[in-house]
């Protein structure tokens, strides 16, 4: 009998069994024996081989006619002694041929691909360990929290040295780099946020002739909330990221770990600042994104709506209290705290890979921005209980 | 103990180094029954040896068989399931975590990529340890760094970042950190990994000239078999099988007489059984042996 690998012309992979030997079945292989000239499974022709030499007994090799041969004749003999058990050695193979079937030491019969197991769950398990999982993690930023607080003071150690925590210039370095850095881009995002407020105010204000109401929507909302909002948005994808990134990163390299092993507690020498850092930065940030979207508005006001920059001005004075201002900046305050806490702790947790440090920056800019937008709410309904 | 292991006797330790010796100096590291691993899954169990002073241990083993996890338990990173690590008599792991860190600063680890940090220059990362915690003028800190820059042949490069550095002289800097403190343990996790022959080959004398010269203990981790045979005098072999040591003593010795076949393979670098110590080797064109 014989078969072919392949449905392919002469030279490419062909077999035969001769019974020639009276004792045993000699396999012939001949043609070229190579991935490029067959696309048949080395498993399906091996269980024809196996079907053909019949009982699992000893049987010859002839290769006398075999061209050319890669990994899938290989593949297939590999198949074949899964099937049968025979020893490469004792087969009259080319020699590379039976060294790499020595190799394969192991005749394993199950040459299933590894399928990841897929875990299903309920829905009542799954919103239950997500909700664990969530309770988990604000328990974390809240410890962290406490660490980073702890950190401002810094202890005396049992040999009366003080405690390695933040140093001033990583706290005057990193506020540089994520504060007046961030400048043009706060400024261009908010100064465009400002206008495009006044434009919609514009298009329904002039129907009742009530243009002048249009600094109280702008003033309003760019004090009260979107000044802060759109602040911190930017903050987190361009700070939040980056400290994830970062401490994903130190933690891949072993950094981290050169710094425990000194006893330095990677949370005060480096999340301590980084947070602090925004802390301080949130606010300023704050005034200036307010003072550039009121800008904004204040242009198309002007231009659209023929409002006196004065005009605009006072009646700015007139409908937004400082009291507004300070609700801002007090909402910023806590945004940058939030946006440190949550990007640093998953810096610190992150995995030691490339994956992982990308997959940290992903989550940190995310996780931190669902942040802003649920304190943001929570500080709506406390501004309401308390009528501010 | 594992059966069969006894200290051997601990040599003169140069005069001004250390603590003096007395007739029998206790050793400066003892490992105690250690059992390591992570999470639910133990990675090497009933670990035992003892550290001579001014020695050079080797923690040796294939791959994965959990030489760094040790280390990483030794060095105060990694909590173990059981047992203790014994730096100079004292537990590390029943230490309150700020003693247990100030213990820690007596020993010096080289990470595996070096582990310097990326944001600091060279000088910076030698300086730090000595600016936080050796209350010295800056001055005499920034004699001290290029003390130590100059011992690891890095004389010029204190001003260099990290990323500027090649392999080799990376690994040097790190040395040279891990001494800033003059600790008298030092810990080194693959030092030879990623080097050149020329490059690890350097490094080995180097740690031999810092081990005779400022009269430190040395901890090796390693699978490097010429550095083994070239610098450590004794040692621990680790099983992943097994997830214990099955072998002490130093690479020559381990290589000349053990008679487990895991330690014979690894030390002959025969991916094959070997025969028992003082058997000859299988025949060369034996295909069972590869290419």
């Amino acid at each position: 009998m014989s078969g072919l690998a392949s449905p392919r012309p002469a030279g490419v992979a062909e077999w035969t069994v001769s019974r020639r030997e009276l004792d045993r079945p000699v396999l012939v292989l001949s043609g070229r024996w190579t991935v490029a000239t067959t696309r048949e499974a080395p498993g399906e022709v091996a269980s024809r081989m196996h079907e053909v030499l019949g009982e699992p007994e000893p049987f010859g090799i002839d290769c006398a006619r075999l061209d050319e041969w890669d990994s899938l004749l290989v593949a297939t003999l590999w198949r074949l002694r899964a099937l049968r058990g025979f020893d490469p050695v004792e087969l009259d193979l080319p020699p590379p041929l039976r060294r790499l079937l020595a190799l394969t030491t192991s005749p394993g019969t199950d040459l299933r691909m590894p399928t990841v197991p897929v875990i299903r769950r309920s829905i009542v398990a799954h919103t239950g360990t997500t909700t664990l999982d969530a309770i988990a993690g604000l328990g974390g930023i809240a410890m962290l929290a406490g660490t980073l607080l702890r950190g401002l003071w810094p202890r005396r150690t049992p040999a009366g040295s003080r405690e390695p925590g933040m140093q001033g210039r990583d706290l005057l370095d990193i506020f540089r780099r994520h504060g007046p850095a961030a400048l043009p881009i706060i400024g261009l995002v908010n100064l465009l946020v400002g206008a495009i407020l006044a434009f919609i105010g514009a298009a329904q204000l002039r129907r009742f002739g009530a243009q002048i109401f249009v600094t109280n929507l702008v003033g309003l909302a760019l004090v009260r909330e979107l000044g802060a909002v759109i602040t911190a948005i930017v903050l987190c994808g361009r700070t939040g990221g980056a400290f994830a990134a970062r401490l994903a990163t130190m933690g891949a390299n072993e950094e981290l770990d050169a710094l425990s092993v000194l006893g330095i507690d990677p949370r005060r020498f480096l999340v301590l600042p980084m947070t602090l850092a925004l802390v301080i930065a949130m606010p300023l940030l704050y005034l200036y994104a307010t003072a550039a979207g009121l800008l904004g508005g204040m242009l198309v006001a002007v231009n659209l709506l023929d409002l006196s920059a004065s005009s605009f001005a006072t009646q700015l004075v007139d409908v937004v209290p400082v009291s507004q201002f300070g609700f801002g900046l007090g909402k910023s305050v806590l945004f940058g705290l939030l946006i440190g806490l949550v990007s640093c702790r998953i810096g610190l947790l992150a995995g030691r890979s490339a994956a992982a440090v990308g997959d940290a920056a992903t989550r940190a800019v995310v996780a931190s921005i669902v942040g802003v937008i649920v304190l943001d709410s929570v500080c709506a309904v406390c501004a309401d209980a308390v009528g501010l | 103990m594992p059966s069969g292991f006894e200290a051997p006797p601990t040599p003169a330790v140069p005069d001004g180094h250390l603590s003096a010796p007395g007739p029998v100096a206790p050793p400066i590291l003892e490992i105690a029954s250690l059992a390591v691993g992570f999470r639910h899954r133990v990675v090497q169990r009933d670990l035992s040896f003892r550290v001579r002073r001014g020695s050079v241990f080797a923690v040796m083993g294939g791959s994965g068989c959990g030489k760094s996890t040790v280390l990483r338990a030794i060095a105060g990173l990694l909590r173990p399931f059981e047992g203790d690590v014994l730096l100079d008599g004292t537990p590390l792991w029943r230490l309150r975590p700020a003693e247990r860190a100030a213990l820690g600063r007596s020993m010096g680890v080289l990470f595996q990529n070096g582990a310097l940090w990326s944001s600091l220059s060279v000088a910076e990362n030698v300086a730090l340890p000595l600016q936080l915690f050796a209350r010295l003028p800056p001055g005499v800190v920034t004699e001290l760094v290029q003390l130590k820059l100059a011992l690891v042949g890095l004389p010029d490069h204190g001003r260099l970042m990290p990323a500027e550095l090649s392999g080799g002289m990376r690994k040097r800097a790190a040395l040279a950190r891990a001494l800033a403190l003059d600790p008298p343990l030092l810990l080194l996790d693959e030092p030879s990994a990623g080097l050149d022959p020329v490059s690890s080959r350097r490094l080995d004398e180097l740690v031999l000239e810092l081990r005779d010269g400022l009269g430190i203990t040395v901890l090796l981790i390693s699978h490097e078999l010429p550095s083994l045979f070239a610098i450590a005098d004794d040692g621990v072999f680790l099983d992943a099988d097994r997830r214990t040591a099955i072998a002490h003593g130093s690479p020559r010795e381990l290589r000349d007489t053990d008679p487990d076949p895991t330690v014979r393979r690894f030390m002959h670098r025969d991916p094959d059984r070997l025969p028992a110590a003082g058997q000859s080797r299988p025949a060369e064109g034996d295909l069972r042996h590869g290419f």
